[in-house]
């Protein structure tokens, strides 16, 4: 027995410097850890294209459909953000008009808006991060790329993913908006501890009251690396409305460049 | 040709087709369609006798679109005809090629071979630097509906810029409506005009432009020679004073617009300098739009708009009369961001030395799926009777369309 606990006594001793500097890490430090390893398995999937459709919905369930089309381009420089082109069809008094967004990290995005009827390429103010994203319970902010320094991040615990992910444990992270005119407080994210994506969501409005969550779905695996989720379910608490965003099969590495993303290319794509 | 010749011959051509990447692959066909049915009121009657007097106008339009696509979007067919038919003016019932073009997006450049409209320019009150189309100015007296105008365009981006040339070897003549119907003024324009060129319409127009994107700034300058979009309206019978001649004067314009977006500002400027109606002149719009987003707790968006028109042209005989000389624009647009993109854009454009106004009220909104309503007022106040808006000045009036998508 008194052999045991030297044994036992010694293999603490061994392992401390391991759980230390476990513990030495702050529930911040942890949380950037976790964002930085979503975005690390990310990496490297150059552009892509994908087909999507938006069912919005109003607490009395009439509901009314948007057919786009979300091409997009890596841009892998931490400090700077990626670039897409979102293409309408539907509504049919909309088709055609495509919206073109160059993401920054904490500065104001550049946006242009192209115009179908006028033939018109108008470059919008992006400061309006929280407004509806055409109608839905989207905001611009929720479907802009998600780079690792807009928020900061701190982890809260770890527990089941919850109904979007029934079987599996997540990391629930709560990251605070660092961009300006953000229209949240914070979002509490829940994290799959397995692949590092996000599967739900909840957002908290300037108030700090749950405004929203989101179930991110039916995820599938590209290129054997990279994880996209196929379908987002978005209800808003405050108003009982809810938008689904549903998204066909991702094409990547289409041959896209940067100079598919210029203003003056917006009003050629369809 | 022998039948065994022939078909060696279809063979061959069978083989070549499939050789070529841009036939192999199948190619995409869209047929859509618009249709539109509009009433226009006005509430006084009008103010000269030769014109009708009806209450409610009514018309419809069609806007069919066919395009075909291959190679990956790369290459485009686009067919846009458009007509209307007016009861009460039967100028205004017209039709048009909106677009009728061939696009080609290549290595390095983009090519259209046709129809095309294109538009140039940042500010909302005037439209000075786009001088590509042809205004149809039976459709709206804003001139924002265009004619279609043939052209070979070709544009090249670079990181430096685009730059597109425009070679264009056809005019179109603007429209104008019959004497008999409201906003004519109760003048007949002549439906042959005369020409600086001798060449006439054929007389081949070139345009140049180079636009960019320097951080917060979008920047565009051009030039353009060739003839003018814009006619003098000649009264070649002094007899018949109400019997006018669109005259169409060889220009070159030089052309610059510029926006500098920062925050919830749209600070805008366009201006031109132009050769070929009298003394050289220069004009400008400068101006800005400040949005509020979310007023008041809701998803709502109000923005403030103001411009200062100026225009230096000589208005005694040599250049075309213009109203937009010393003017100051004020408007409001109001974005719902409901399901239904519900809009409201309201704006003033008051002479700065009469005070003539013009008033508009522009609003839209989504029905379902397929339709939409549009409607618009426009109102003559306190016109002097030395500014050409005095000829509108009875003339106000409430537009509603409903349009169907097919």
């Amino acid at each position: 027995m008194g052999k045991l606990k030297r044994i036992l006594a010694l293999t603490v001793l061994a392992i401390s410097p391991v759980l230390q500097s476990a513990y030495a890490e702050t529930p911040e430090e942890k949380g950037l850890a976790i964002a930085e390893e979503t975005d690390r398995r990310d990496l490297g999937w150059g552009d892509s294209d994908v087909v999507m459709q938006m069912t919005l919905r109003n607490a009395e369930g009439e509901s009314s459909v948007r057919d786009l089309r979300l091409r997009s381009l890596e841009v892998p420089e931490r400090k700077a953000g990626d670039k897409s082109i979102t293409v309408f069809y539907k509504p049919r008094d909309i088709e055609g008009t495509a919206f073109l967004s160059h993401t920054k990290i904490l500065d104001p995005d550049d946006q242009w808006l192209y115009l179908p009827a006028l033939k018109r390429v108008k470059r919008i103010s992006s400061k309006n991060k929280s407004g509806p994203f055409v109608g839905s319970e989207f905001a611009y902010e929720d479907l802009v790329s998600q780079e690792v320094d807009r928020y900061a991040y701190k982890w809260l615990r770890d527990e089941a993913c919850g109904e979007a992910a029934p079987d599996r444990e997540c990391f629930v992270v709560e990251r605070t908006p660092l961009y300006e005119h953000s229209g949240y407080t914070k979002q509490i994210s829940w994290i799959d501890k397995q692949d590092y994506q996000p599967r739900k969501l909840e957002f908290y409005d300037r108030k700090d009251a749950l405004l929203k969550t989101l179930l991110m779905l039916d995820y599938k695996q590209y290129r054997g690396q990279y994880w996209r989720t196929h379908r987002m379910d978005m209800v808003n608490h405050q108003t009982g409305k809810s938008t689904t965003l549903t998204f066909e099969d991702y094409s990547f590495q289409v041959g896209l460049s940067e100079d598919d993303f210029v203003k003056n290319r917006l009003k050629r794509v369809q | 040709m022998t039948a065994g010749s022939f078909s060696k011959w279809a063979a061959g051509l069978c083989l070549a087709a499939a050789s070529l990447p841009a036939v192999a692959e199948e190619p995409r066909f869209d047929a859509t369609l618009e249709v539109g049915a509009e009433l226009r009121l006005f509430p006084n009657s009008p103010a000269f006798p030769v014109q009708r007097d009806r209450a409610v106008s009514p018309s419809i339009y069609f806007e069919p679109e066919f395009t075909a696509d291959w190679n990956g979007g790369d290459d485009r067919l686009t067919l846009v005809p458009f007509a209307r038919l007016d009861r009460d003016d039967d100028r205004r019932t017209h039709a048009d090629l909106r677009e009728a073009n061939w696009l080609h997006i290549g290595e390095g450049y983009d090519l259209v071979v046709g129809a095309d409209k294109v538009f140039w320019g940042v500010t909302e009150s005037r439209h000075l630097v786009d001088i590509i189309n042809q205004s149809d100015a039976l459709e709206d007296i804003d001139q924002e509906d265009k004619l279609g105008q043939p052209m070979v365009q070709i544009a090249v981006p670079r990181d430096w810029g685009t730059t597109s040339l425009f070679v264009m070897p056809y005019f179109r003549e603007r429209t104008f409506p019959d004497r008999r119907a409201r906003l004519s003024g109760g003048v007949r324009v002549d439906s042959s005009a005369s020409y600086d060129s001798d060449a006439e319409e054929f007389n081949p127009d070139i345009a140049l432009r180079w636009a960019h994107v320097i951080g917060d700034f979008d920047i565009g300058l051009s030039h353009f020679h060739g003839t003018s979009r814009e006619p003098r309206l000649l009264q070649n019978d002094p007899s018949d004073a109400v019997n006018l001649t669109p005259h169409y004067d060889l220009i070159d314009q030089t052309g610059l617009d510029l926006q500098y977006t920062t925050d919830a500002w749209l600070w805008k400027l366009e201006a031109i300098g132009r050769a070929g109606h009298g003394d050289y002149f220069g004009a400008a719009v400068a101006g800005f739009e400040y949005t509020l987003f979310g007023i008041a707790e809701t998803d709502m968006d109000l923005g403030f708009l103001a411009e200062y028109q100026y225009d230096g042209r000589d208005e005694g005989g040599d250049a075309p009369g213009v109203l937009a000389n010393n003017d100051t624009f004020l408007g409001a647009r109001l974005t719902l961001n409901d399901v239904d993109d519900s809009s409201l854009l309201a704006g003033a454009v008051v002479d700065n030395e009469d005070g003539s106004t013009l008033l508009s009220l522009e609003a839209e909104r989504r029905i379902g799926d397929a339709w939409k309503v549009e409607a618009v007022a426009r109102f003559f106040v306190n016109t002097d009777e030395r500014n050409p808006l005095h000829g509108y000045d009875r003339d106000d009036f409430v537009s509603l369309t409903l349009i169907r998508y097919f």
